[in-house]
C-alpha cells in the first residue's frame, strides 16, 4: 500500500454545529490526532460533502479517514469508501442526542466529542483497508452425505443452478426413509388422501442428472479443509477409498427411529401386532404389492380395529424418553388410519392422542380423516397389552377424567419419534490432538478439524444451529445441515430445507472464492493473522473458536483457515500474548483508542468510565437511547467491538493503568438460550472476566471497577440506566488510584 | 417513465419483510443482482413489531439489525419503498414488471435528524403499534427503519403543516412536489414474499372484537409489551389504562374454522405461550395468564418451551373453544363463557384482559396478484409449477413461524437463482 495519508472530516449538520465547538473539534483532530487534512462540512453526507471527501481520496491521496458525523449506523450509503480505511466518530447518537441540551451538560458534552475525535483518529491510523484473504480457492463442486429426500432434494436444486453435486450414501440404494413409505401425507390441495412418495421419480431424475454423481454403500472417512477447498475421502463399503475436492457441504444424515423395544410397556417386542410407524408402512408396501389389504402379522388374519398410539416415547418429561414432539407424526397416523379407511370403511380406527398437531393445511388433512371415520380421542396411552392374536390398549380418557380401554384391537402401531443422525458428540469425545486423528465410524463428517469430527450439537442431539432468524448457520463454515439431523421434520419441510441448504452451500463456495466471510459478517474481506513468532502455543485461539476454524501443526502452533472465519475475534480476545490481528481490526485499533482518551486527574470529579459494547445488540441499543433522546453519563467513552469474545483482557488492565475508573462491557445473552451471533462470544467474554478479580487485586482496585452485563437491542431504556447506575457506583467508591501514573 | 437499470439476470423480490429482505440478501450474497420492492416505508415487515421471538425469547430486532447490516455492505440489492407491482408482462428469464411508488416526500438528503417533526403539529394513527398510538405526520417509521428516512404522511401535503416541516429541514430534503411515479424493471425471475396479515377479529362475531375495549389481537399484545410500543412495555388494558395481570389467551381466533380461516396458522400457540411470559415478566407471581385451547401445537423443539410454560404456576390451561365474551358494564371487565371440555364443566371466567390469538392471512388473498401465481383455496401461494419463475416465499405460501419463514426464502431464492442462471448460460 502507499504511503499512509490521514484526513478528518467534522460535520456540523443535525446540531452538532450548535452544540458542539466544531472548530475545536478540527483542532483536537489536527494537533492531537495529527490529521494530515481536516475540513468541516456544513452538511457532509450531503452529495456535495461527500464529494470533498471523494475529491480528497482520488487528488490528494488521501488512505485514512475519520469521520466526526452520526453513528456509523446511519448514512452508510453515503459513507461508504471501500478503497480506503474508514472509523467513524459518533457525534450525533452517541453525545449530542444521548447529552441534555442545557448550558450546564455544555463542557462535558464538548468533552465527549473531543474524545470520540481523538479515538477516531487514532483508531483509523491503526487501521488498514483489508487486503483480502489469502485461503482463496475456488471449487464450486458440492458434496451431499445422504442419499434420501433432503439430500437428493440437495443435489438436484444445486444441479439445477449450475453446480456439479457428488452424493454420498452409506446404503446401497437413494431414497432412504421416504422409500420405505407406502404413501407420504399430501402437500397440495385437497389435502383429502395420501400422496405417491415421488421418491422413485426423484431417484430417477439423480440418476440421470449428468452434474450429479452418486457413491453408494460409501461414508465419508475424512474432511479437511475448508470452504473452497474441502478435501475429502469418500470410502467404500467394499474397501478403496478415493479423495475428492469439494467447494461446500451439505450434511443431510437424516434420522433413526426411536427405538420402539424401550417402550415394552407399549407392546413392542411382545407381540408381531404391536408395530411402530415404519412397521406399518412396511405391512402396507407388503400388503399393496400384493394387491390385499393389511392383514394382521401374527396370524394372517382380518383387521379390524387398529389403535394409533400417539406420542410413543416422545413427549416425554421423565428423562426416560424423548423430550420433544417429532411434528410429522399425528399427520403420519391420520394417513396411516386411511390406509385402512381408504381400503374398507368398515375397520375401525382410532386415534389416542394428547394433542393433535397437524398445523397449516394439515388441518384439511385432519377434517378429512375425521370424514372418513378416524376417530380421534384424547387420551394418554397407560398401557397396550397383548393376548393372542388380540390387543388391549388401556388409557387415561382425558375428556371424560376417567381410565378407559379399546379392547381386540388387531394392531397398534406406535408413533415414535425421529433421533437424528448427527453422528459423534464432540463434547463427550476427546478433541483431535495433531498427529493422532483416526476416522471414526460413528462420525458423519469425519472432520480433521482440531475441535472434533462432526458439527456442534444443540439440545437433544440435533445439529446445532441458530434456529430463530439464521436457521442454516451451524458453527462449521462451508458445512450446512438440511432436513430432520438439524430438527424434527417431515418430507414437505425436508424439501424446502434441502433447497436452502444448498444454497447456502453454494453462496459459502462462491464467497471462499472471493476471500469474503460468511455470515454474520458477510462480504468482510478482513480476517486474522497471527505473529508466529510470539505465539506461545498455548491452544487458547484453537479451542475457543466458536467455529473450530483453528487447526495446529506439528508443533502446535495455529494454523488459521481463514476460510472457516466468520470474524468475530474470539481468537484475538483469547490470545495471551496479543499476537492475532484482523488489519483493521486489532489489539492495537482499539487500544490506540481507550488509550487516546484525555483522562482527567483525581481531583476533576470527572471519572472516565470505558464502555466495550457488542456492536450487534449493544451498540444499536445505545443509538436508538439517543435516538430517542434518552441522557446518559457524560462520563462514559464508549468504543463498538465486534463481539464481546473479541475483547482481550489486557484492553482492560490498559484502561485501568491509564486511570480510567471503571470498565463496563455488554454483550449479548449466553447460555442455552443464548443470542450471541458468534454463538461462544459472549460466553467465553464472561468467563475471562471472571477471572479478573485477581488481576484488580494485584492492581490494588476494588471489584466492582469492571463489571459485564448482558444487554439485548431493546434495552434502549434499561442501557442509559445501566451507565447512570454504574456511573453512581464508581461515584461511590471514589476515583481510581492510578490516575497520573500512566 | 423512470428506470432502474436491471436486466433479465436480476432477480426481483416483492415484500420486504424477514422473508422478503432473507430472499433478496441470500440471492445477492451468491452474486446476484436484485430488485426488492416494499409497500410501506421500511422494511422489516411485521416480525419488526413484535416484542420478542419464542422459543428464545429473544428480540427480532436483534436478527433485523443483522439482516440490515448485510444489506447495507452489499450493493448487489436495491431497495424500493412505498412501492408495488402493478403488473408482470413476459414470461420465465425475461420479465417486464411495472412498480408504481407513492410519495414519500422526503428524499436522500435526509439526515433523520427529526427537525420536520418537531415542527409538524397533526398527528395521524401509528400503523406500526396498530394504530394504538399516534405519531407526527412527518415521522421515521420506527427506531430500526430503513432506510432510516422521515416520511410525510400525505394527508398533510397542501396544508400548513407540510410547509412547516419544509421550513424546518435545513438539508433540503423534503420535496412537497414529489408525485407517484412509475418505473418498469426488466427481470429474469420474481420471490413472491408479500407476508400475511391479521384475520379481522371484528368478524369473530361472539368475541365482541371492536364492541369490548379490553378484547384485543395477539399482534396488538405484541405492541403492548414491547418498550417501542404505545405504553412503553407496560401492560395497560385500553378501557382505564389500568395494569392488566389476569388474562385470558383464547387460540384458535379465526383458525381451524370453516367459517373462518380452514388452516391452523401454526404460530399462535407459541406465541401465547410466548406471552403468557411477557405477563410474568412483567408481574412477576402475581401474573395470571389463562389459555384457552383445543390442542396446544408446539411443535418439534418447541416442546421444551410449552413444558417450560406448564411448569409456571401463573398460567393455566383450560382445554375449551370458547363460545361468547360478555362485557361487565361497569368494570369493563370481560367474561368468557364456555365449556371446559377436561370435565364438561361450564364456565363464566371474568378477566382483565382478552388476548385473541388471531389467525394468520395470507395477504394475497384477495388481491389481484399481477403474475403467474396460483393460489390455494385457502389464498396461500401455492408452488410453482416446472418452468415457473415466480415464487412464492415465507407466509405468502403456508402459515410460517420465522424459522421456516427463512427456510423457505432461503430455498425460493435458489429457484431464482436456477432461472437467471439459465438465463445467463443461454447468453453466454
Amino acid at each position: 500500500m502507499a504511503e499512509m495519508k490521514t484526513a478528518a472530516y467534522v460535520c456540523q449538520g443535525c446540531g452538532l454545529g450548535e452544540r458542539l465547538a466544531t472548530q475545536q473539534l478540527a483542532q483536537v483532530a489536527q494537533k492531537e490526532g495529527k490529521m494530515a487534512l481536516v475540513r468541516e462540512h456544513p452538511f457532509l453526507c450531503s452529495e456535495a460533502g461527500v464529494q470533498t471527501i471523494r475529491d480528497d481520496i482520488e487528488k490528494e491521496g488521501v488512505t485514512h479517514i475519520a469521520i466526526a458525523a452520526c453513528s456509523r449506523r446511519a448514512k452508510t450509503e453515503a459513507f461508504h469508501f471501500p478503497a480506503v480505511a474508514v472509523s467513524r466518530a459518533n457525534l450525533r447518537e452517541g453525545v449530542i442526542w444521548s447529552q441534555p441540551d442545557t448550558e450546564a451538560a455544555r463542557e462535558t458534552t464538548q468533552e465527549m466529542a473531543d474524545d470520540y475525535v481523538r479515538m477516531a483518529c487514532a483508531e483509523v491510523k491503526r487501521m488498514k483497508a483489508p487486503a483480502g484473504n489469502p485461503d482463496v480457492a475456488r471449487n464450486t463442486r458440492l458434496l451431499v452425505v445422504g442419499g434420501g429426500i433432503s439430500g437428493m432434494t440437495a443435489a438436484l436444486e444445486a444441479s439445477k443452478a449450475g453446480y456439479p453435486v457428488t452424493i454420498v450414501e452409506r446404503a446401497a440404494a437413494l431414497g432412504g426413509w421416504a422409500a420405505k413409505l407406502w404413501k407420504r401425507t399430501p402437500a397440495h390441495e385437497p389435502f383429502q388422501a395420501p400422496a405417491e412418495t415421488g421418491v422413485a421419480a426423484m431417484i430417477e431424475a439423480v440418476r440421470a442428472d449428468p452434474n450429479i454423481e452418486v457413491r453408494l454403500s460409501s461414508t465419508v472417512a475424512r474432511t479437511s479443509g475448508a470452504p473452497g477447498r474441502f478435501s475429502v475421502e469418500i470410502a467404500a463399503e467394499s474397501g478403496g477409498a478415493a479423495t475428492e475436492e469439494f467447494g461446500a457441504i451439505v450434511q443431510a444424515s437424516g434420522f433413526s427411529l426411536y427405538d420402539a423395544s424401550k417402550l415394552p410397556e407399549l407392546g413392542f417386542g411382545k407381540s408381531p401386532n404391536v408395530v411402530d410407524q415404519a412397521g406399518l408402512e412396511r405391512l402396507a408396501r407388503e400388503a399393496a404389492a400384493g394387491n390385499a389389504p393389511i392383514r394382521r402379522p401374527s396370524d394372517g388374519g382380518e383387521v379390524k380395529t387398529v389403535v394409533f398410539v400417539q406420542c410413543a416415547g416422545q413427549r416425554d418429561a421423565s428423562g426416560t424418553h424423548l423430550p420433544y414432539c417429532s411434528g410429522h407424526c399425528c399427520a403420519t397416523s391420520i394417513k396411516q388410519a386411511m390406509y385402512f379407511k381408504d381400503a374398507n370403511p368398515a375397520v375401525d380406527t382410532a386415534v389416542l392422542y394428547t394433542d393433535l398437531r397437524v398445523p397449516g393445511n394439515g388441518e384439511d388433512f385432519y377434517r378429512s380423516g375425521q370424514s372418513k371415520g378416524v376417530v380421534f380421542t384424547k387420551g394418554s396411552v397407560r398401557a397396550v397389552e397383548p393376548a393372542g392374536n388380540a390387543c388391549t390398549v388401556r388409557f387415561r380418557d382425558l375428556i371424560l377424567d376417567e381410565d378407559a380401554a379399546i379392547e381386540n384391537a388387531d394392531l397398534v402401531v406406535l408413533a415414535t419419534g425421529q433421533v437424528p443422525n448427527s453422528g459423534v458428540d464432540i463434547e463427550k469425545v476427546a478433541q483431535n490432538e495433531p498427529g493422532e486423528w483416526q476416522s471414526d465410524a460413528s462420525s458423519v463428517l469425519n472432520l480433521a478439524y482440531r475441535q472434533g469430527k462432526d458439527l456442534p450439537l444443540l439440545r437433544h442431539g440435533f445439529s446445532d444451529s441458530h434456529f430463530i432468524c439464521f436457521p442454516y448457520e451451524t458453527r462449521r463454515t462451508g458445512i450446512y445441515t438440511a432436513g430432520p439431523v438439524r430438527r424434527p421434520m417431515d418430507i414437505a419441510q425436508a424439501v424446502e430445507d434441502a433447497t436452502g441448504a444448498a444454497l447456502k452451500a453454494i453462496q459459502a463456495a462462491e464467497n471462499a472464492a472471493l476471500g469474503r466471510a460468511a455470515h454474520p459478517r458477510s462480504g468482510d474481506l478482513s480476517f486474522p493473522t497471527v505473529r508466529l513468532d510470539g505465539c506461545t502455543q498455548c491452544k487458547r485461539c484453537t479451542v475457543e473458536c466458536p467455529f473450530g476454524a483453528i487447526d495446529e501443526d506439528e508443533k502446535r502452533y495455529p494454523v488459521f483457515n481463514e476460510s472457516r472465519c466468520r470474524r468475530c475475534g474470539t481468537c484475538m480476545g483469547a490470545c495471551p500474548v496479543r499476537v492475532i490481528s484482523f488489519e483493521n481490526y486489532s489489539v492495537d485499533t482499539v487500544g490506540a483508542q481507550l488509550k487516546a482518551v484525555d483522562v482527567p486527574d483525581e481531583f476533576s470529579e470527572k471519572p472516565r468510565i470505558l464502555v466495550l459494547a457488542c456492536e450487534n445488540d449493544a451498540y444499536p441499543a445505545l443509538d436508538m437511547a439517543g435516538m430517542a433522546r434518552r441522557t446518559y453519563s457524560a462520563f462514559v467513552r464508549i468504543i463498538p467491538v465486534r463481539c464481546l469474545g473479541s475483547v482481550n483482557t489486557i484492553w482492560v488492565s490498559d484502561a485501568l493503568n491509564s486511570g480510567y475508573d471503571g470498565v463496563m462491557l455488554m454483550g449479548c445473552k449466553h447460555g442455552d438460550d443464548y443470542q450471541c451471533h458468534f454463538v461462544k462470544g459472549s460466553e467465553l467474554a464472561n468467563y475471562r472476566m471472571s477471572k479478573i478479580d485477581d488481576t484488580l487485586k494485584q492492581m490494588a482496585l476494588e471489584t466492582e471497577r469492571v463489571a459485564t452485563y448482558e444487554v439485548a437491542i431493546t434495552d434502549i431504556e434499561r442501557v442509559p440506566r445501566l451507565i447512570d447506575e454504574y456511573a453512581a457506583k464508581i461515584a461511590e467508591i471514589g476515583m481510581s488510584p492510578l490516575k497520573g501514573f500512566a | 417513465m423512470a428506470t432502474v437499470v436491471a436486466t433479465n439476470q436480476t432477480i426481483l423480490v416483492v415484500g420486504g419483510g424477514v422473508s422478503g429482505m432473507t430472499a433478496a440478501l441470500e440471492a445477492a450474497e451468491c452474486g446476484k443482482q436484485v430488485v426488492l420492492v416494499e409497500n410501506t416505508a421500511t422494511l422489516g415487515g411485521r416480525t419488526a413489531n413484535l416484542y420478542r421471538y419464542f422459543p428464545k425469547l429473544c428480540h427480532p430486532t436483534c436478527g433485523l439489525e443483522i439482516n440490515l447490516r448485510r444489506l447495507k455492505g452489499n450493493r448487489n440489492v436495491r431497495v424500493l419503498t412505498l412501492a408495488e407491482v402493478t403488473a408482470v408482462a413476459g414470461t420465465r428469464g425475461d420479465f417486464t414488471v411495472t412498480v408504481r411508488r407513492s410519495p414519500r416526500y422526503v428524499n436522500e438528503n435526509c439526515t433523520a435528524c427529526g427537525a420536520c417533526a418537531e415542527a409538524v403539529s397533526a398527528e395521524v394513527p401509528n400503523p406500526w403499534n396498530y394504530g394504538l398510538d399516534k405519531l407526527k405526520a412527518a415521522y421515521l417509521p420506527h427506531a430500526m427503519a430503513y432506510p432510516q428516512r422521515y416520511v410525510l404522511d400525505p394527508s398533510i401535503i397542501g396544508t400548513p403543516d407540510a410547509e412547516k416541516a419544509k421550513a424546518a429541514c435545513k438539508y433540503g430534503a423534503i420535496d412537497l412536489d414529489m408525485k407517484e411515479e412509475t418505473l418498469e424493471l426488466k427481470v429474469g425471475a420474481i420471490v413472491w414474499a408479500t407476508g400475511w396479515r391479521p384475520y379481522d377479529a371484528a368478524r369473530i362475531q361472539p368475541y365482541g372484537y371492536g364492541r369490548f375495549p379490553n378484547v384485543i389481537t395477539s399482534v396488538e399484545f405484541e405492541r403492548l409489551a414491547d418498550p417501542h410500543g404505545p405504553t412503553g412495555g407496560k401492560i395497560l388494558r385500553p378501557s382505564d389504562g389500568k395494569e392488566a395481570r389476569s388474562i385470558a389467551f383464547i387460540q384458535c381466533a379465526g383458525s381451524r374454522d370453516e367459517n373462518h380461516l380452514r388452516h391452523c396458522s401454526r404460530i399462535c400457540c407459541m406465541a401465547s405461550l410466548k406471552q403468557t411470559q411477557y405477563v410474568r415478566e412483567a408481574f412477576g407471581e402475581e401474573a395470571q395468564s389463562t389459555v384457552y385451547y383445543i390442542d396446544i401445537r408446539a411443535i418439534d423443539r418447541f416442546e421444551d418451551f410449552y413444558a417450560r410454560v406448564q411448569r409456571d404456576p401463573t398460567v393455566k390451561f383450560v382445554k375449551s373453544k370458547v363460545a361468547r365474551i360478555a362485557e361487565d358494564q361497569t368494570t369493563r371487565d370481560p367474561i368468557l363463557h364456555g365449556v371446559d371440555t377436561e370435565g364438561y364443566h361450564r364456565y363464566a371466567n371474568r378477566h382483565d384482559l382478552v388476548v385473541l390469538a388471531i389467525g394468520m392471512e395470507p395477504s394475497v388473498k384477495g388481491v389481484d396478484i399481477p403474475a403467474e401465481v396460483v393460489a390455494d383455496s385457502s389464498g396461500f401461494i401455492e408452488a410453482a409449477a416446472d418452468g415457473a419463475a415466480v415464487f412464492g416465499a415465507g407466509c405468502a405460501t403456508n402459515a410460517l413461524d420465522v424459522n421456516r419463514s427463512v427456510q423457505n426464502a432461503t430455498a425460493a431464492a435458489l429457484r431464482a437463482i436456477q432461472v437467471v442462471n439459465r438465463a445467463a448460460r443461454a447468453e453466454s
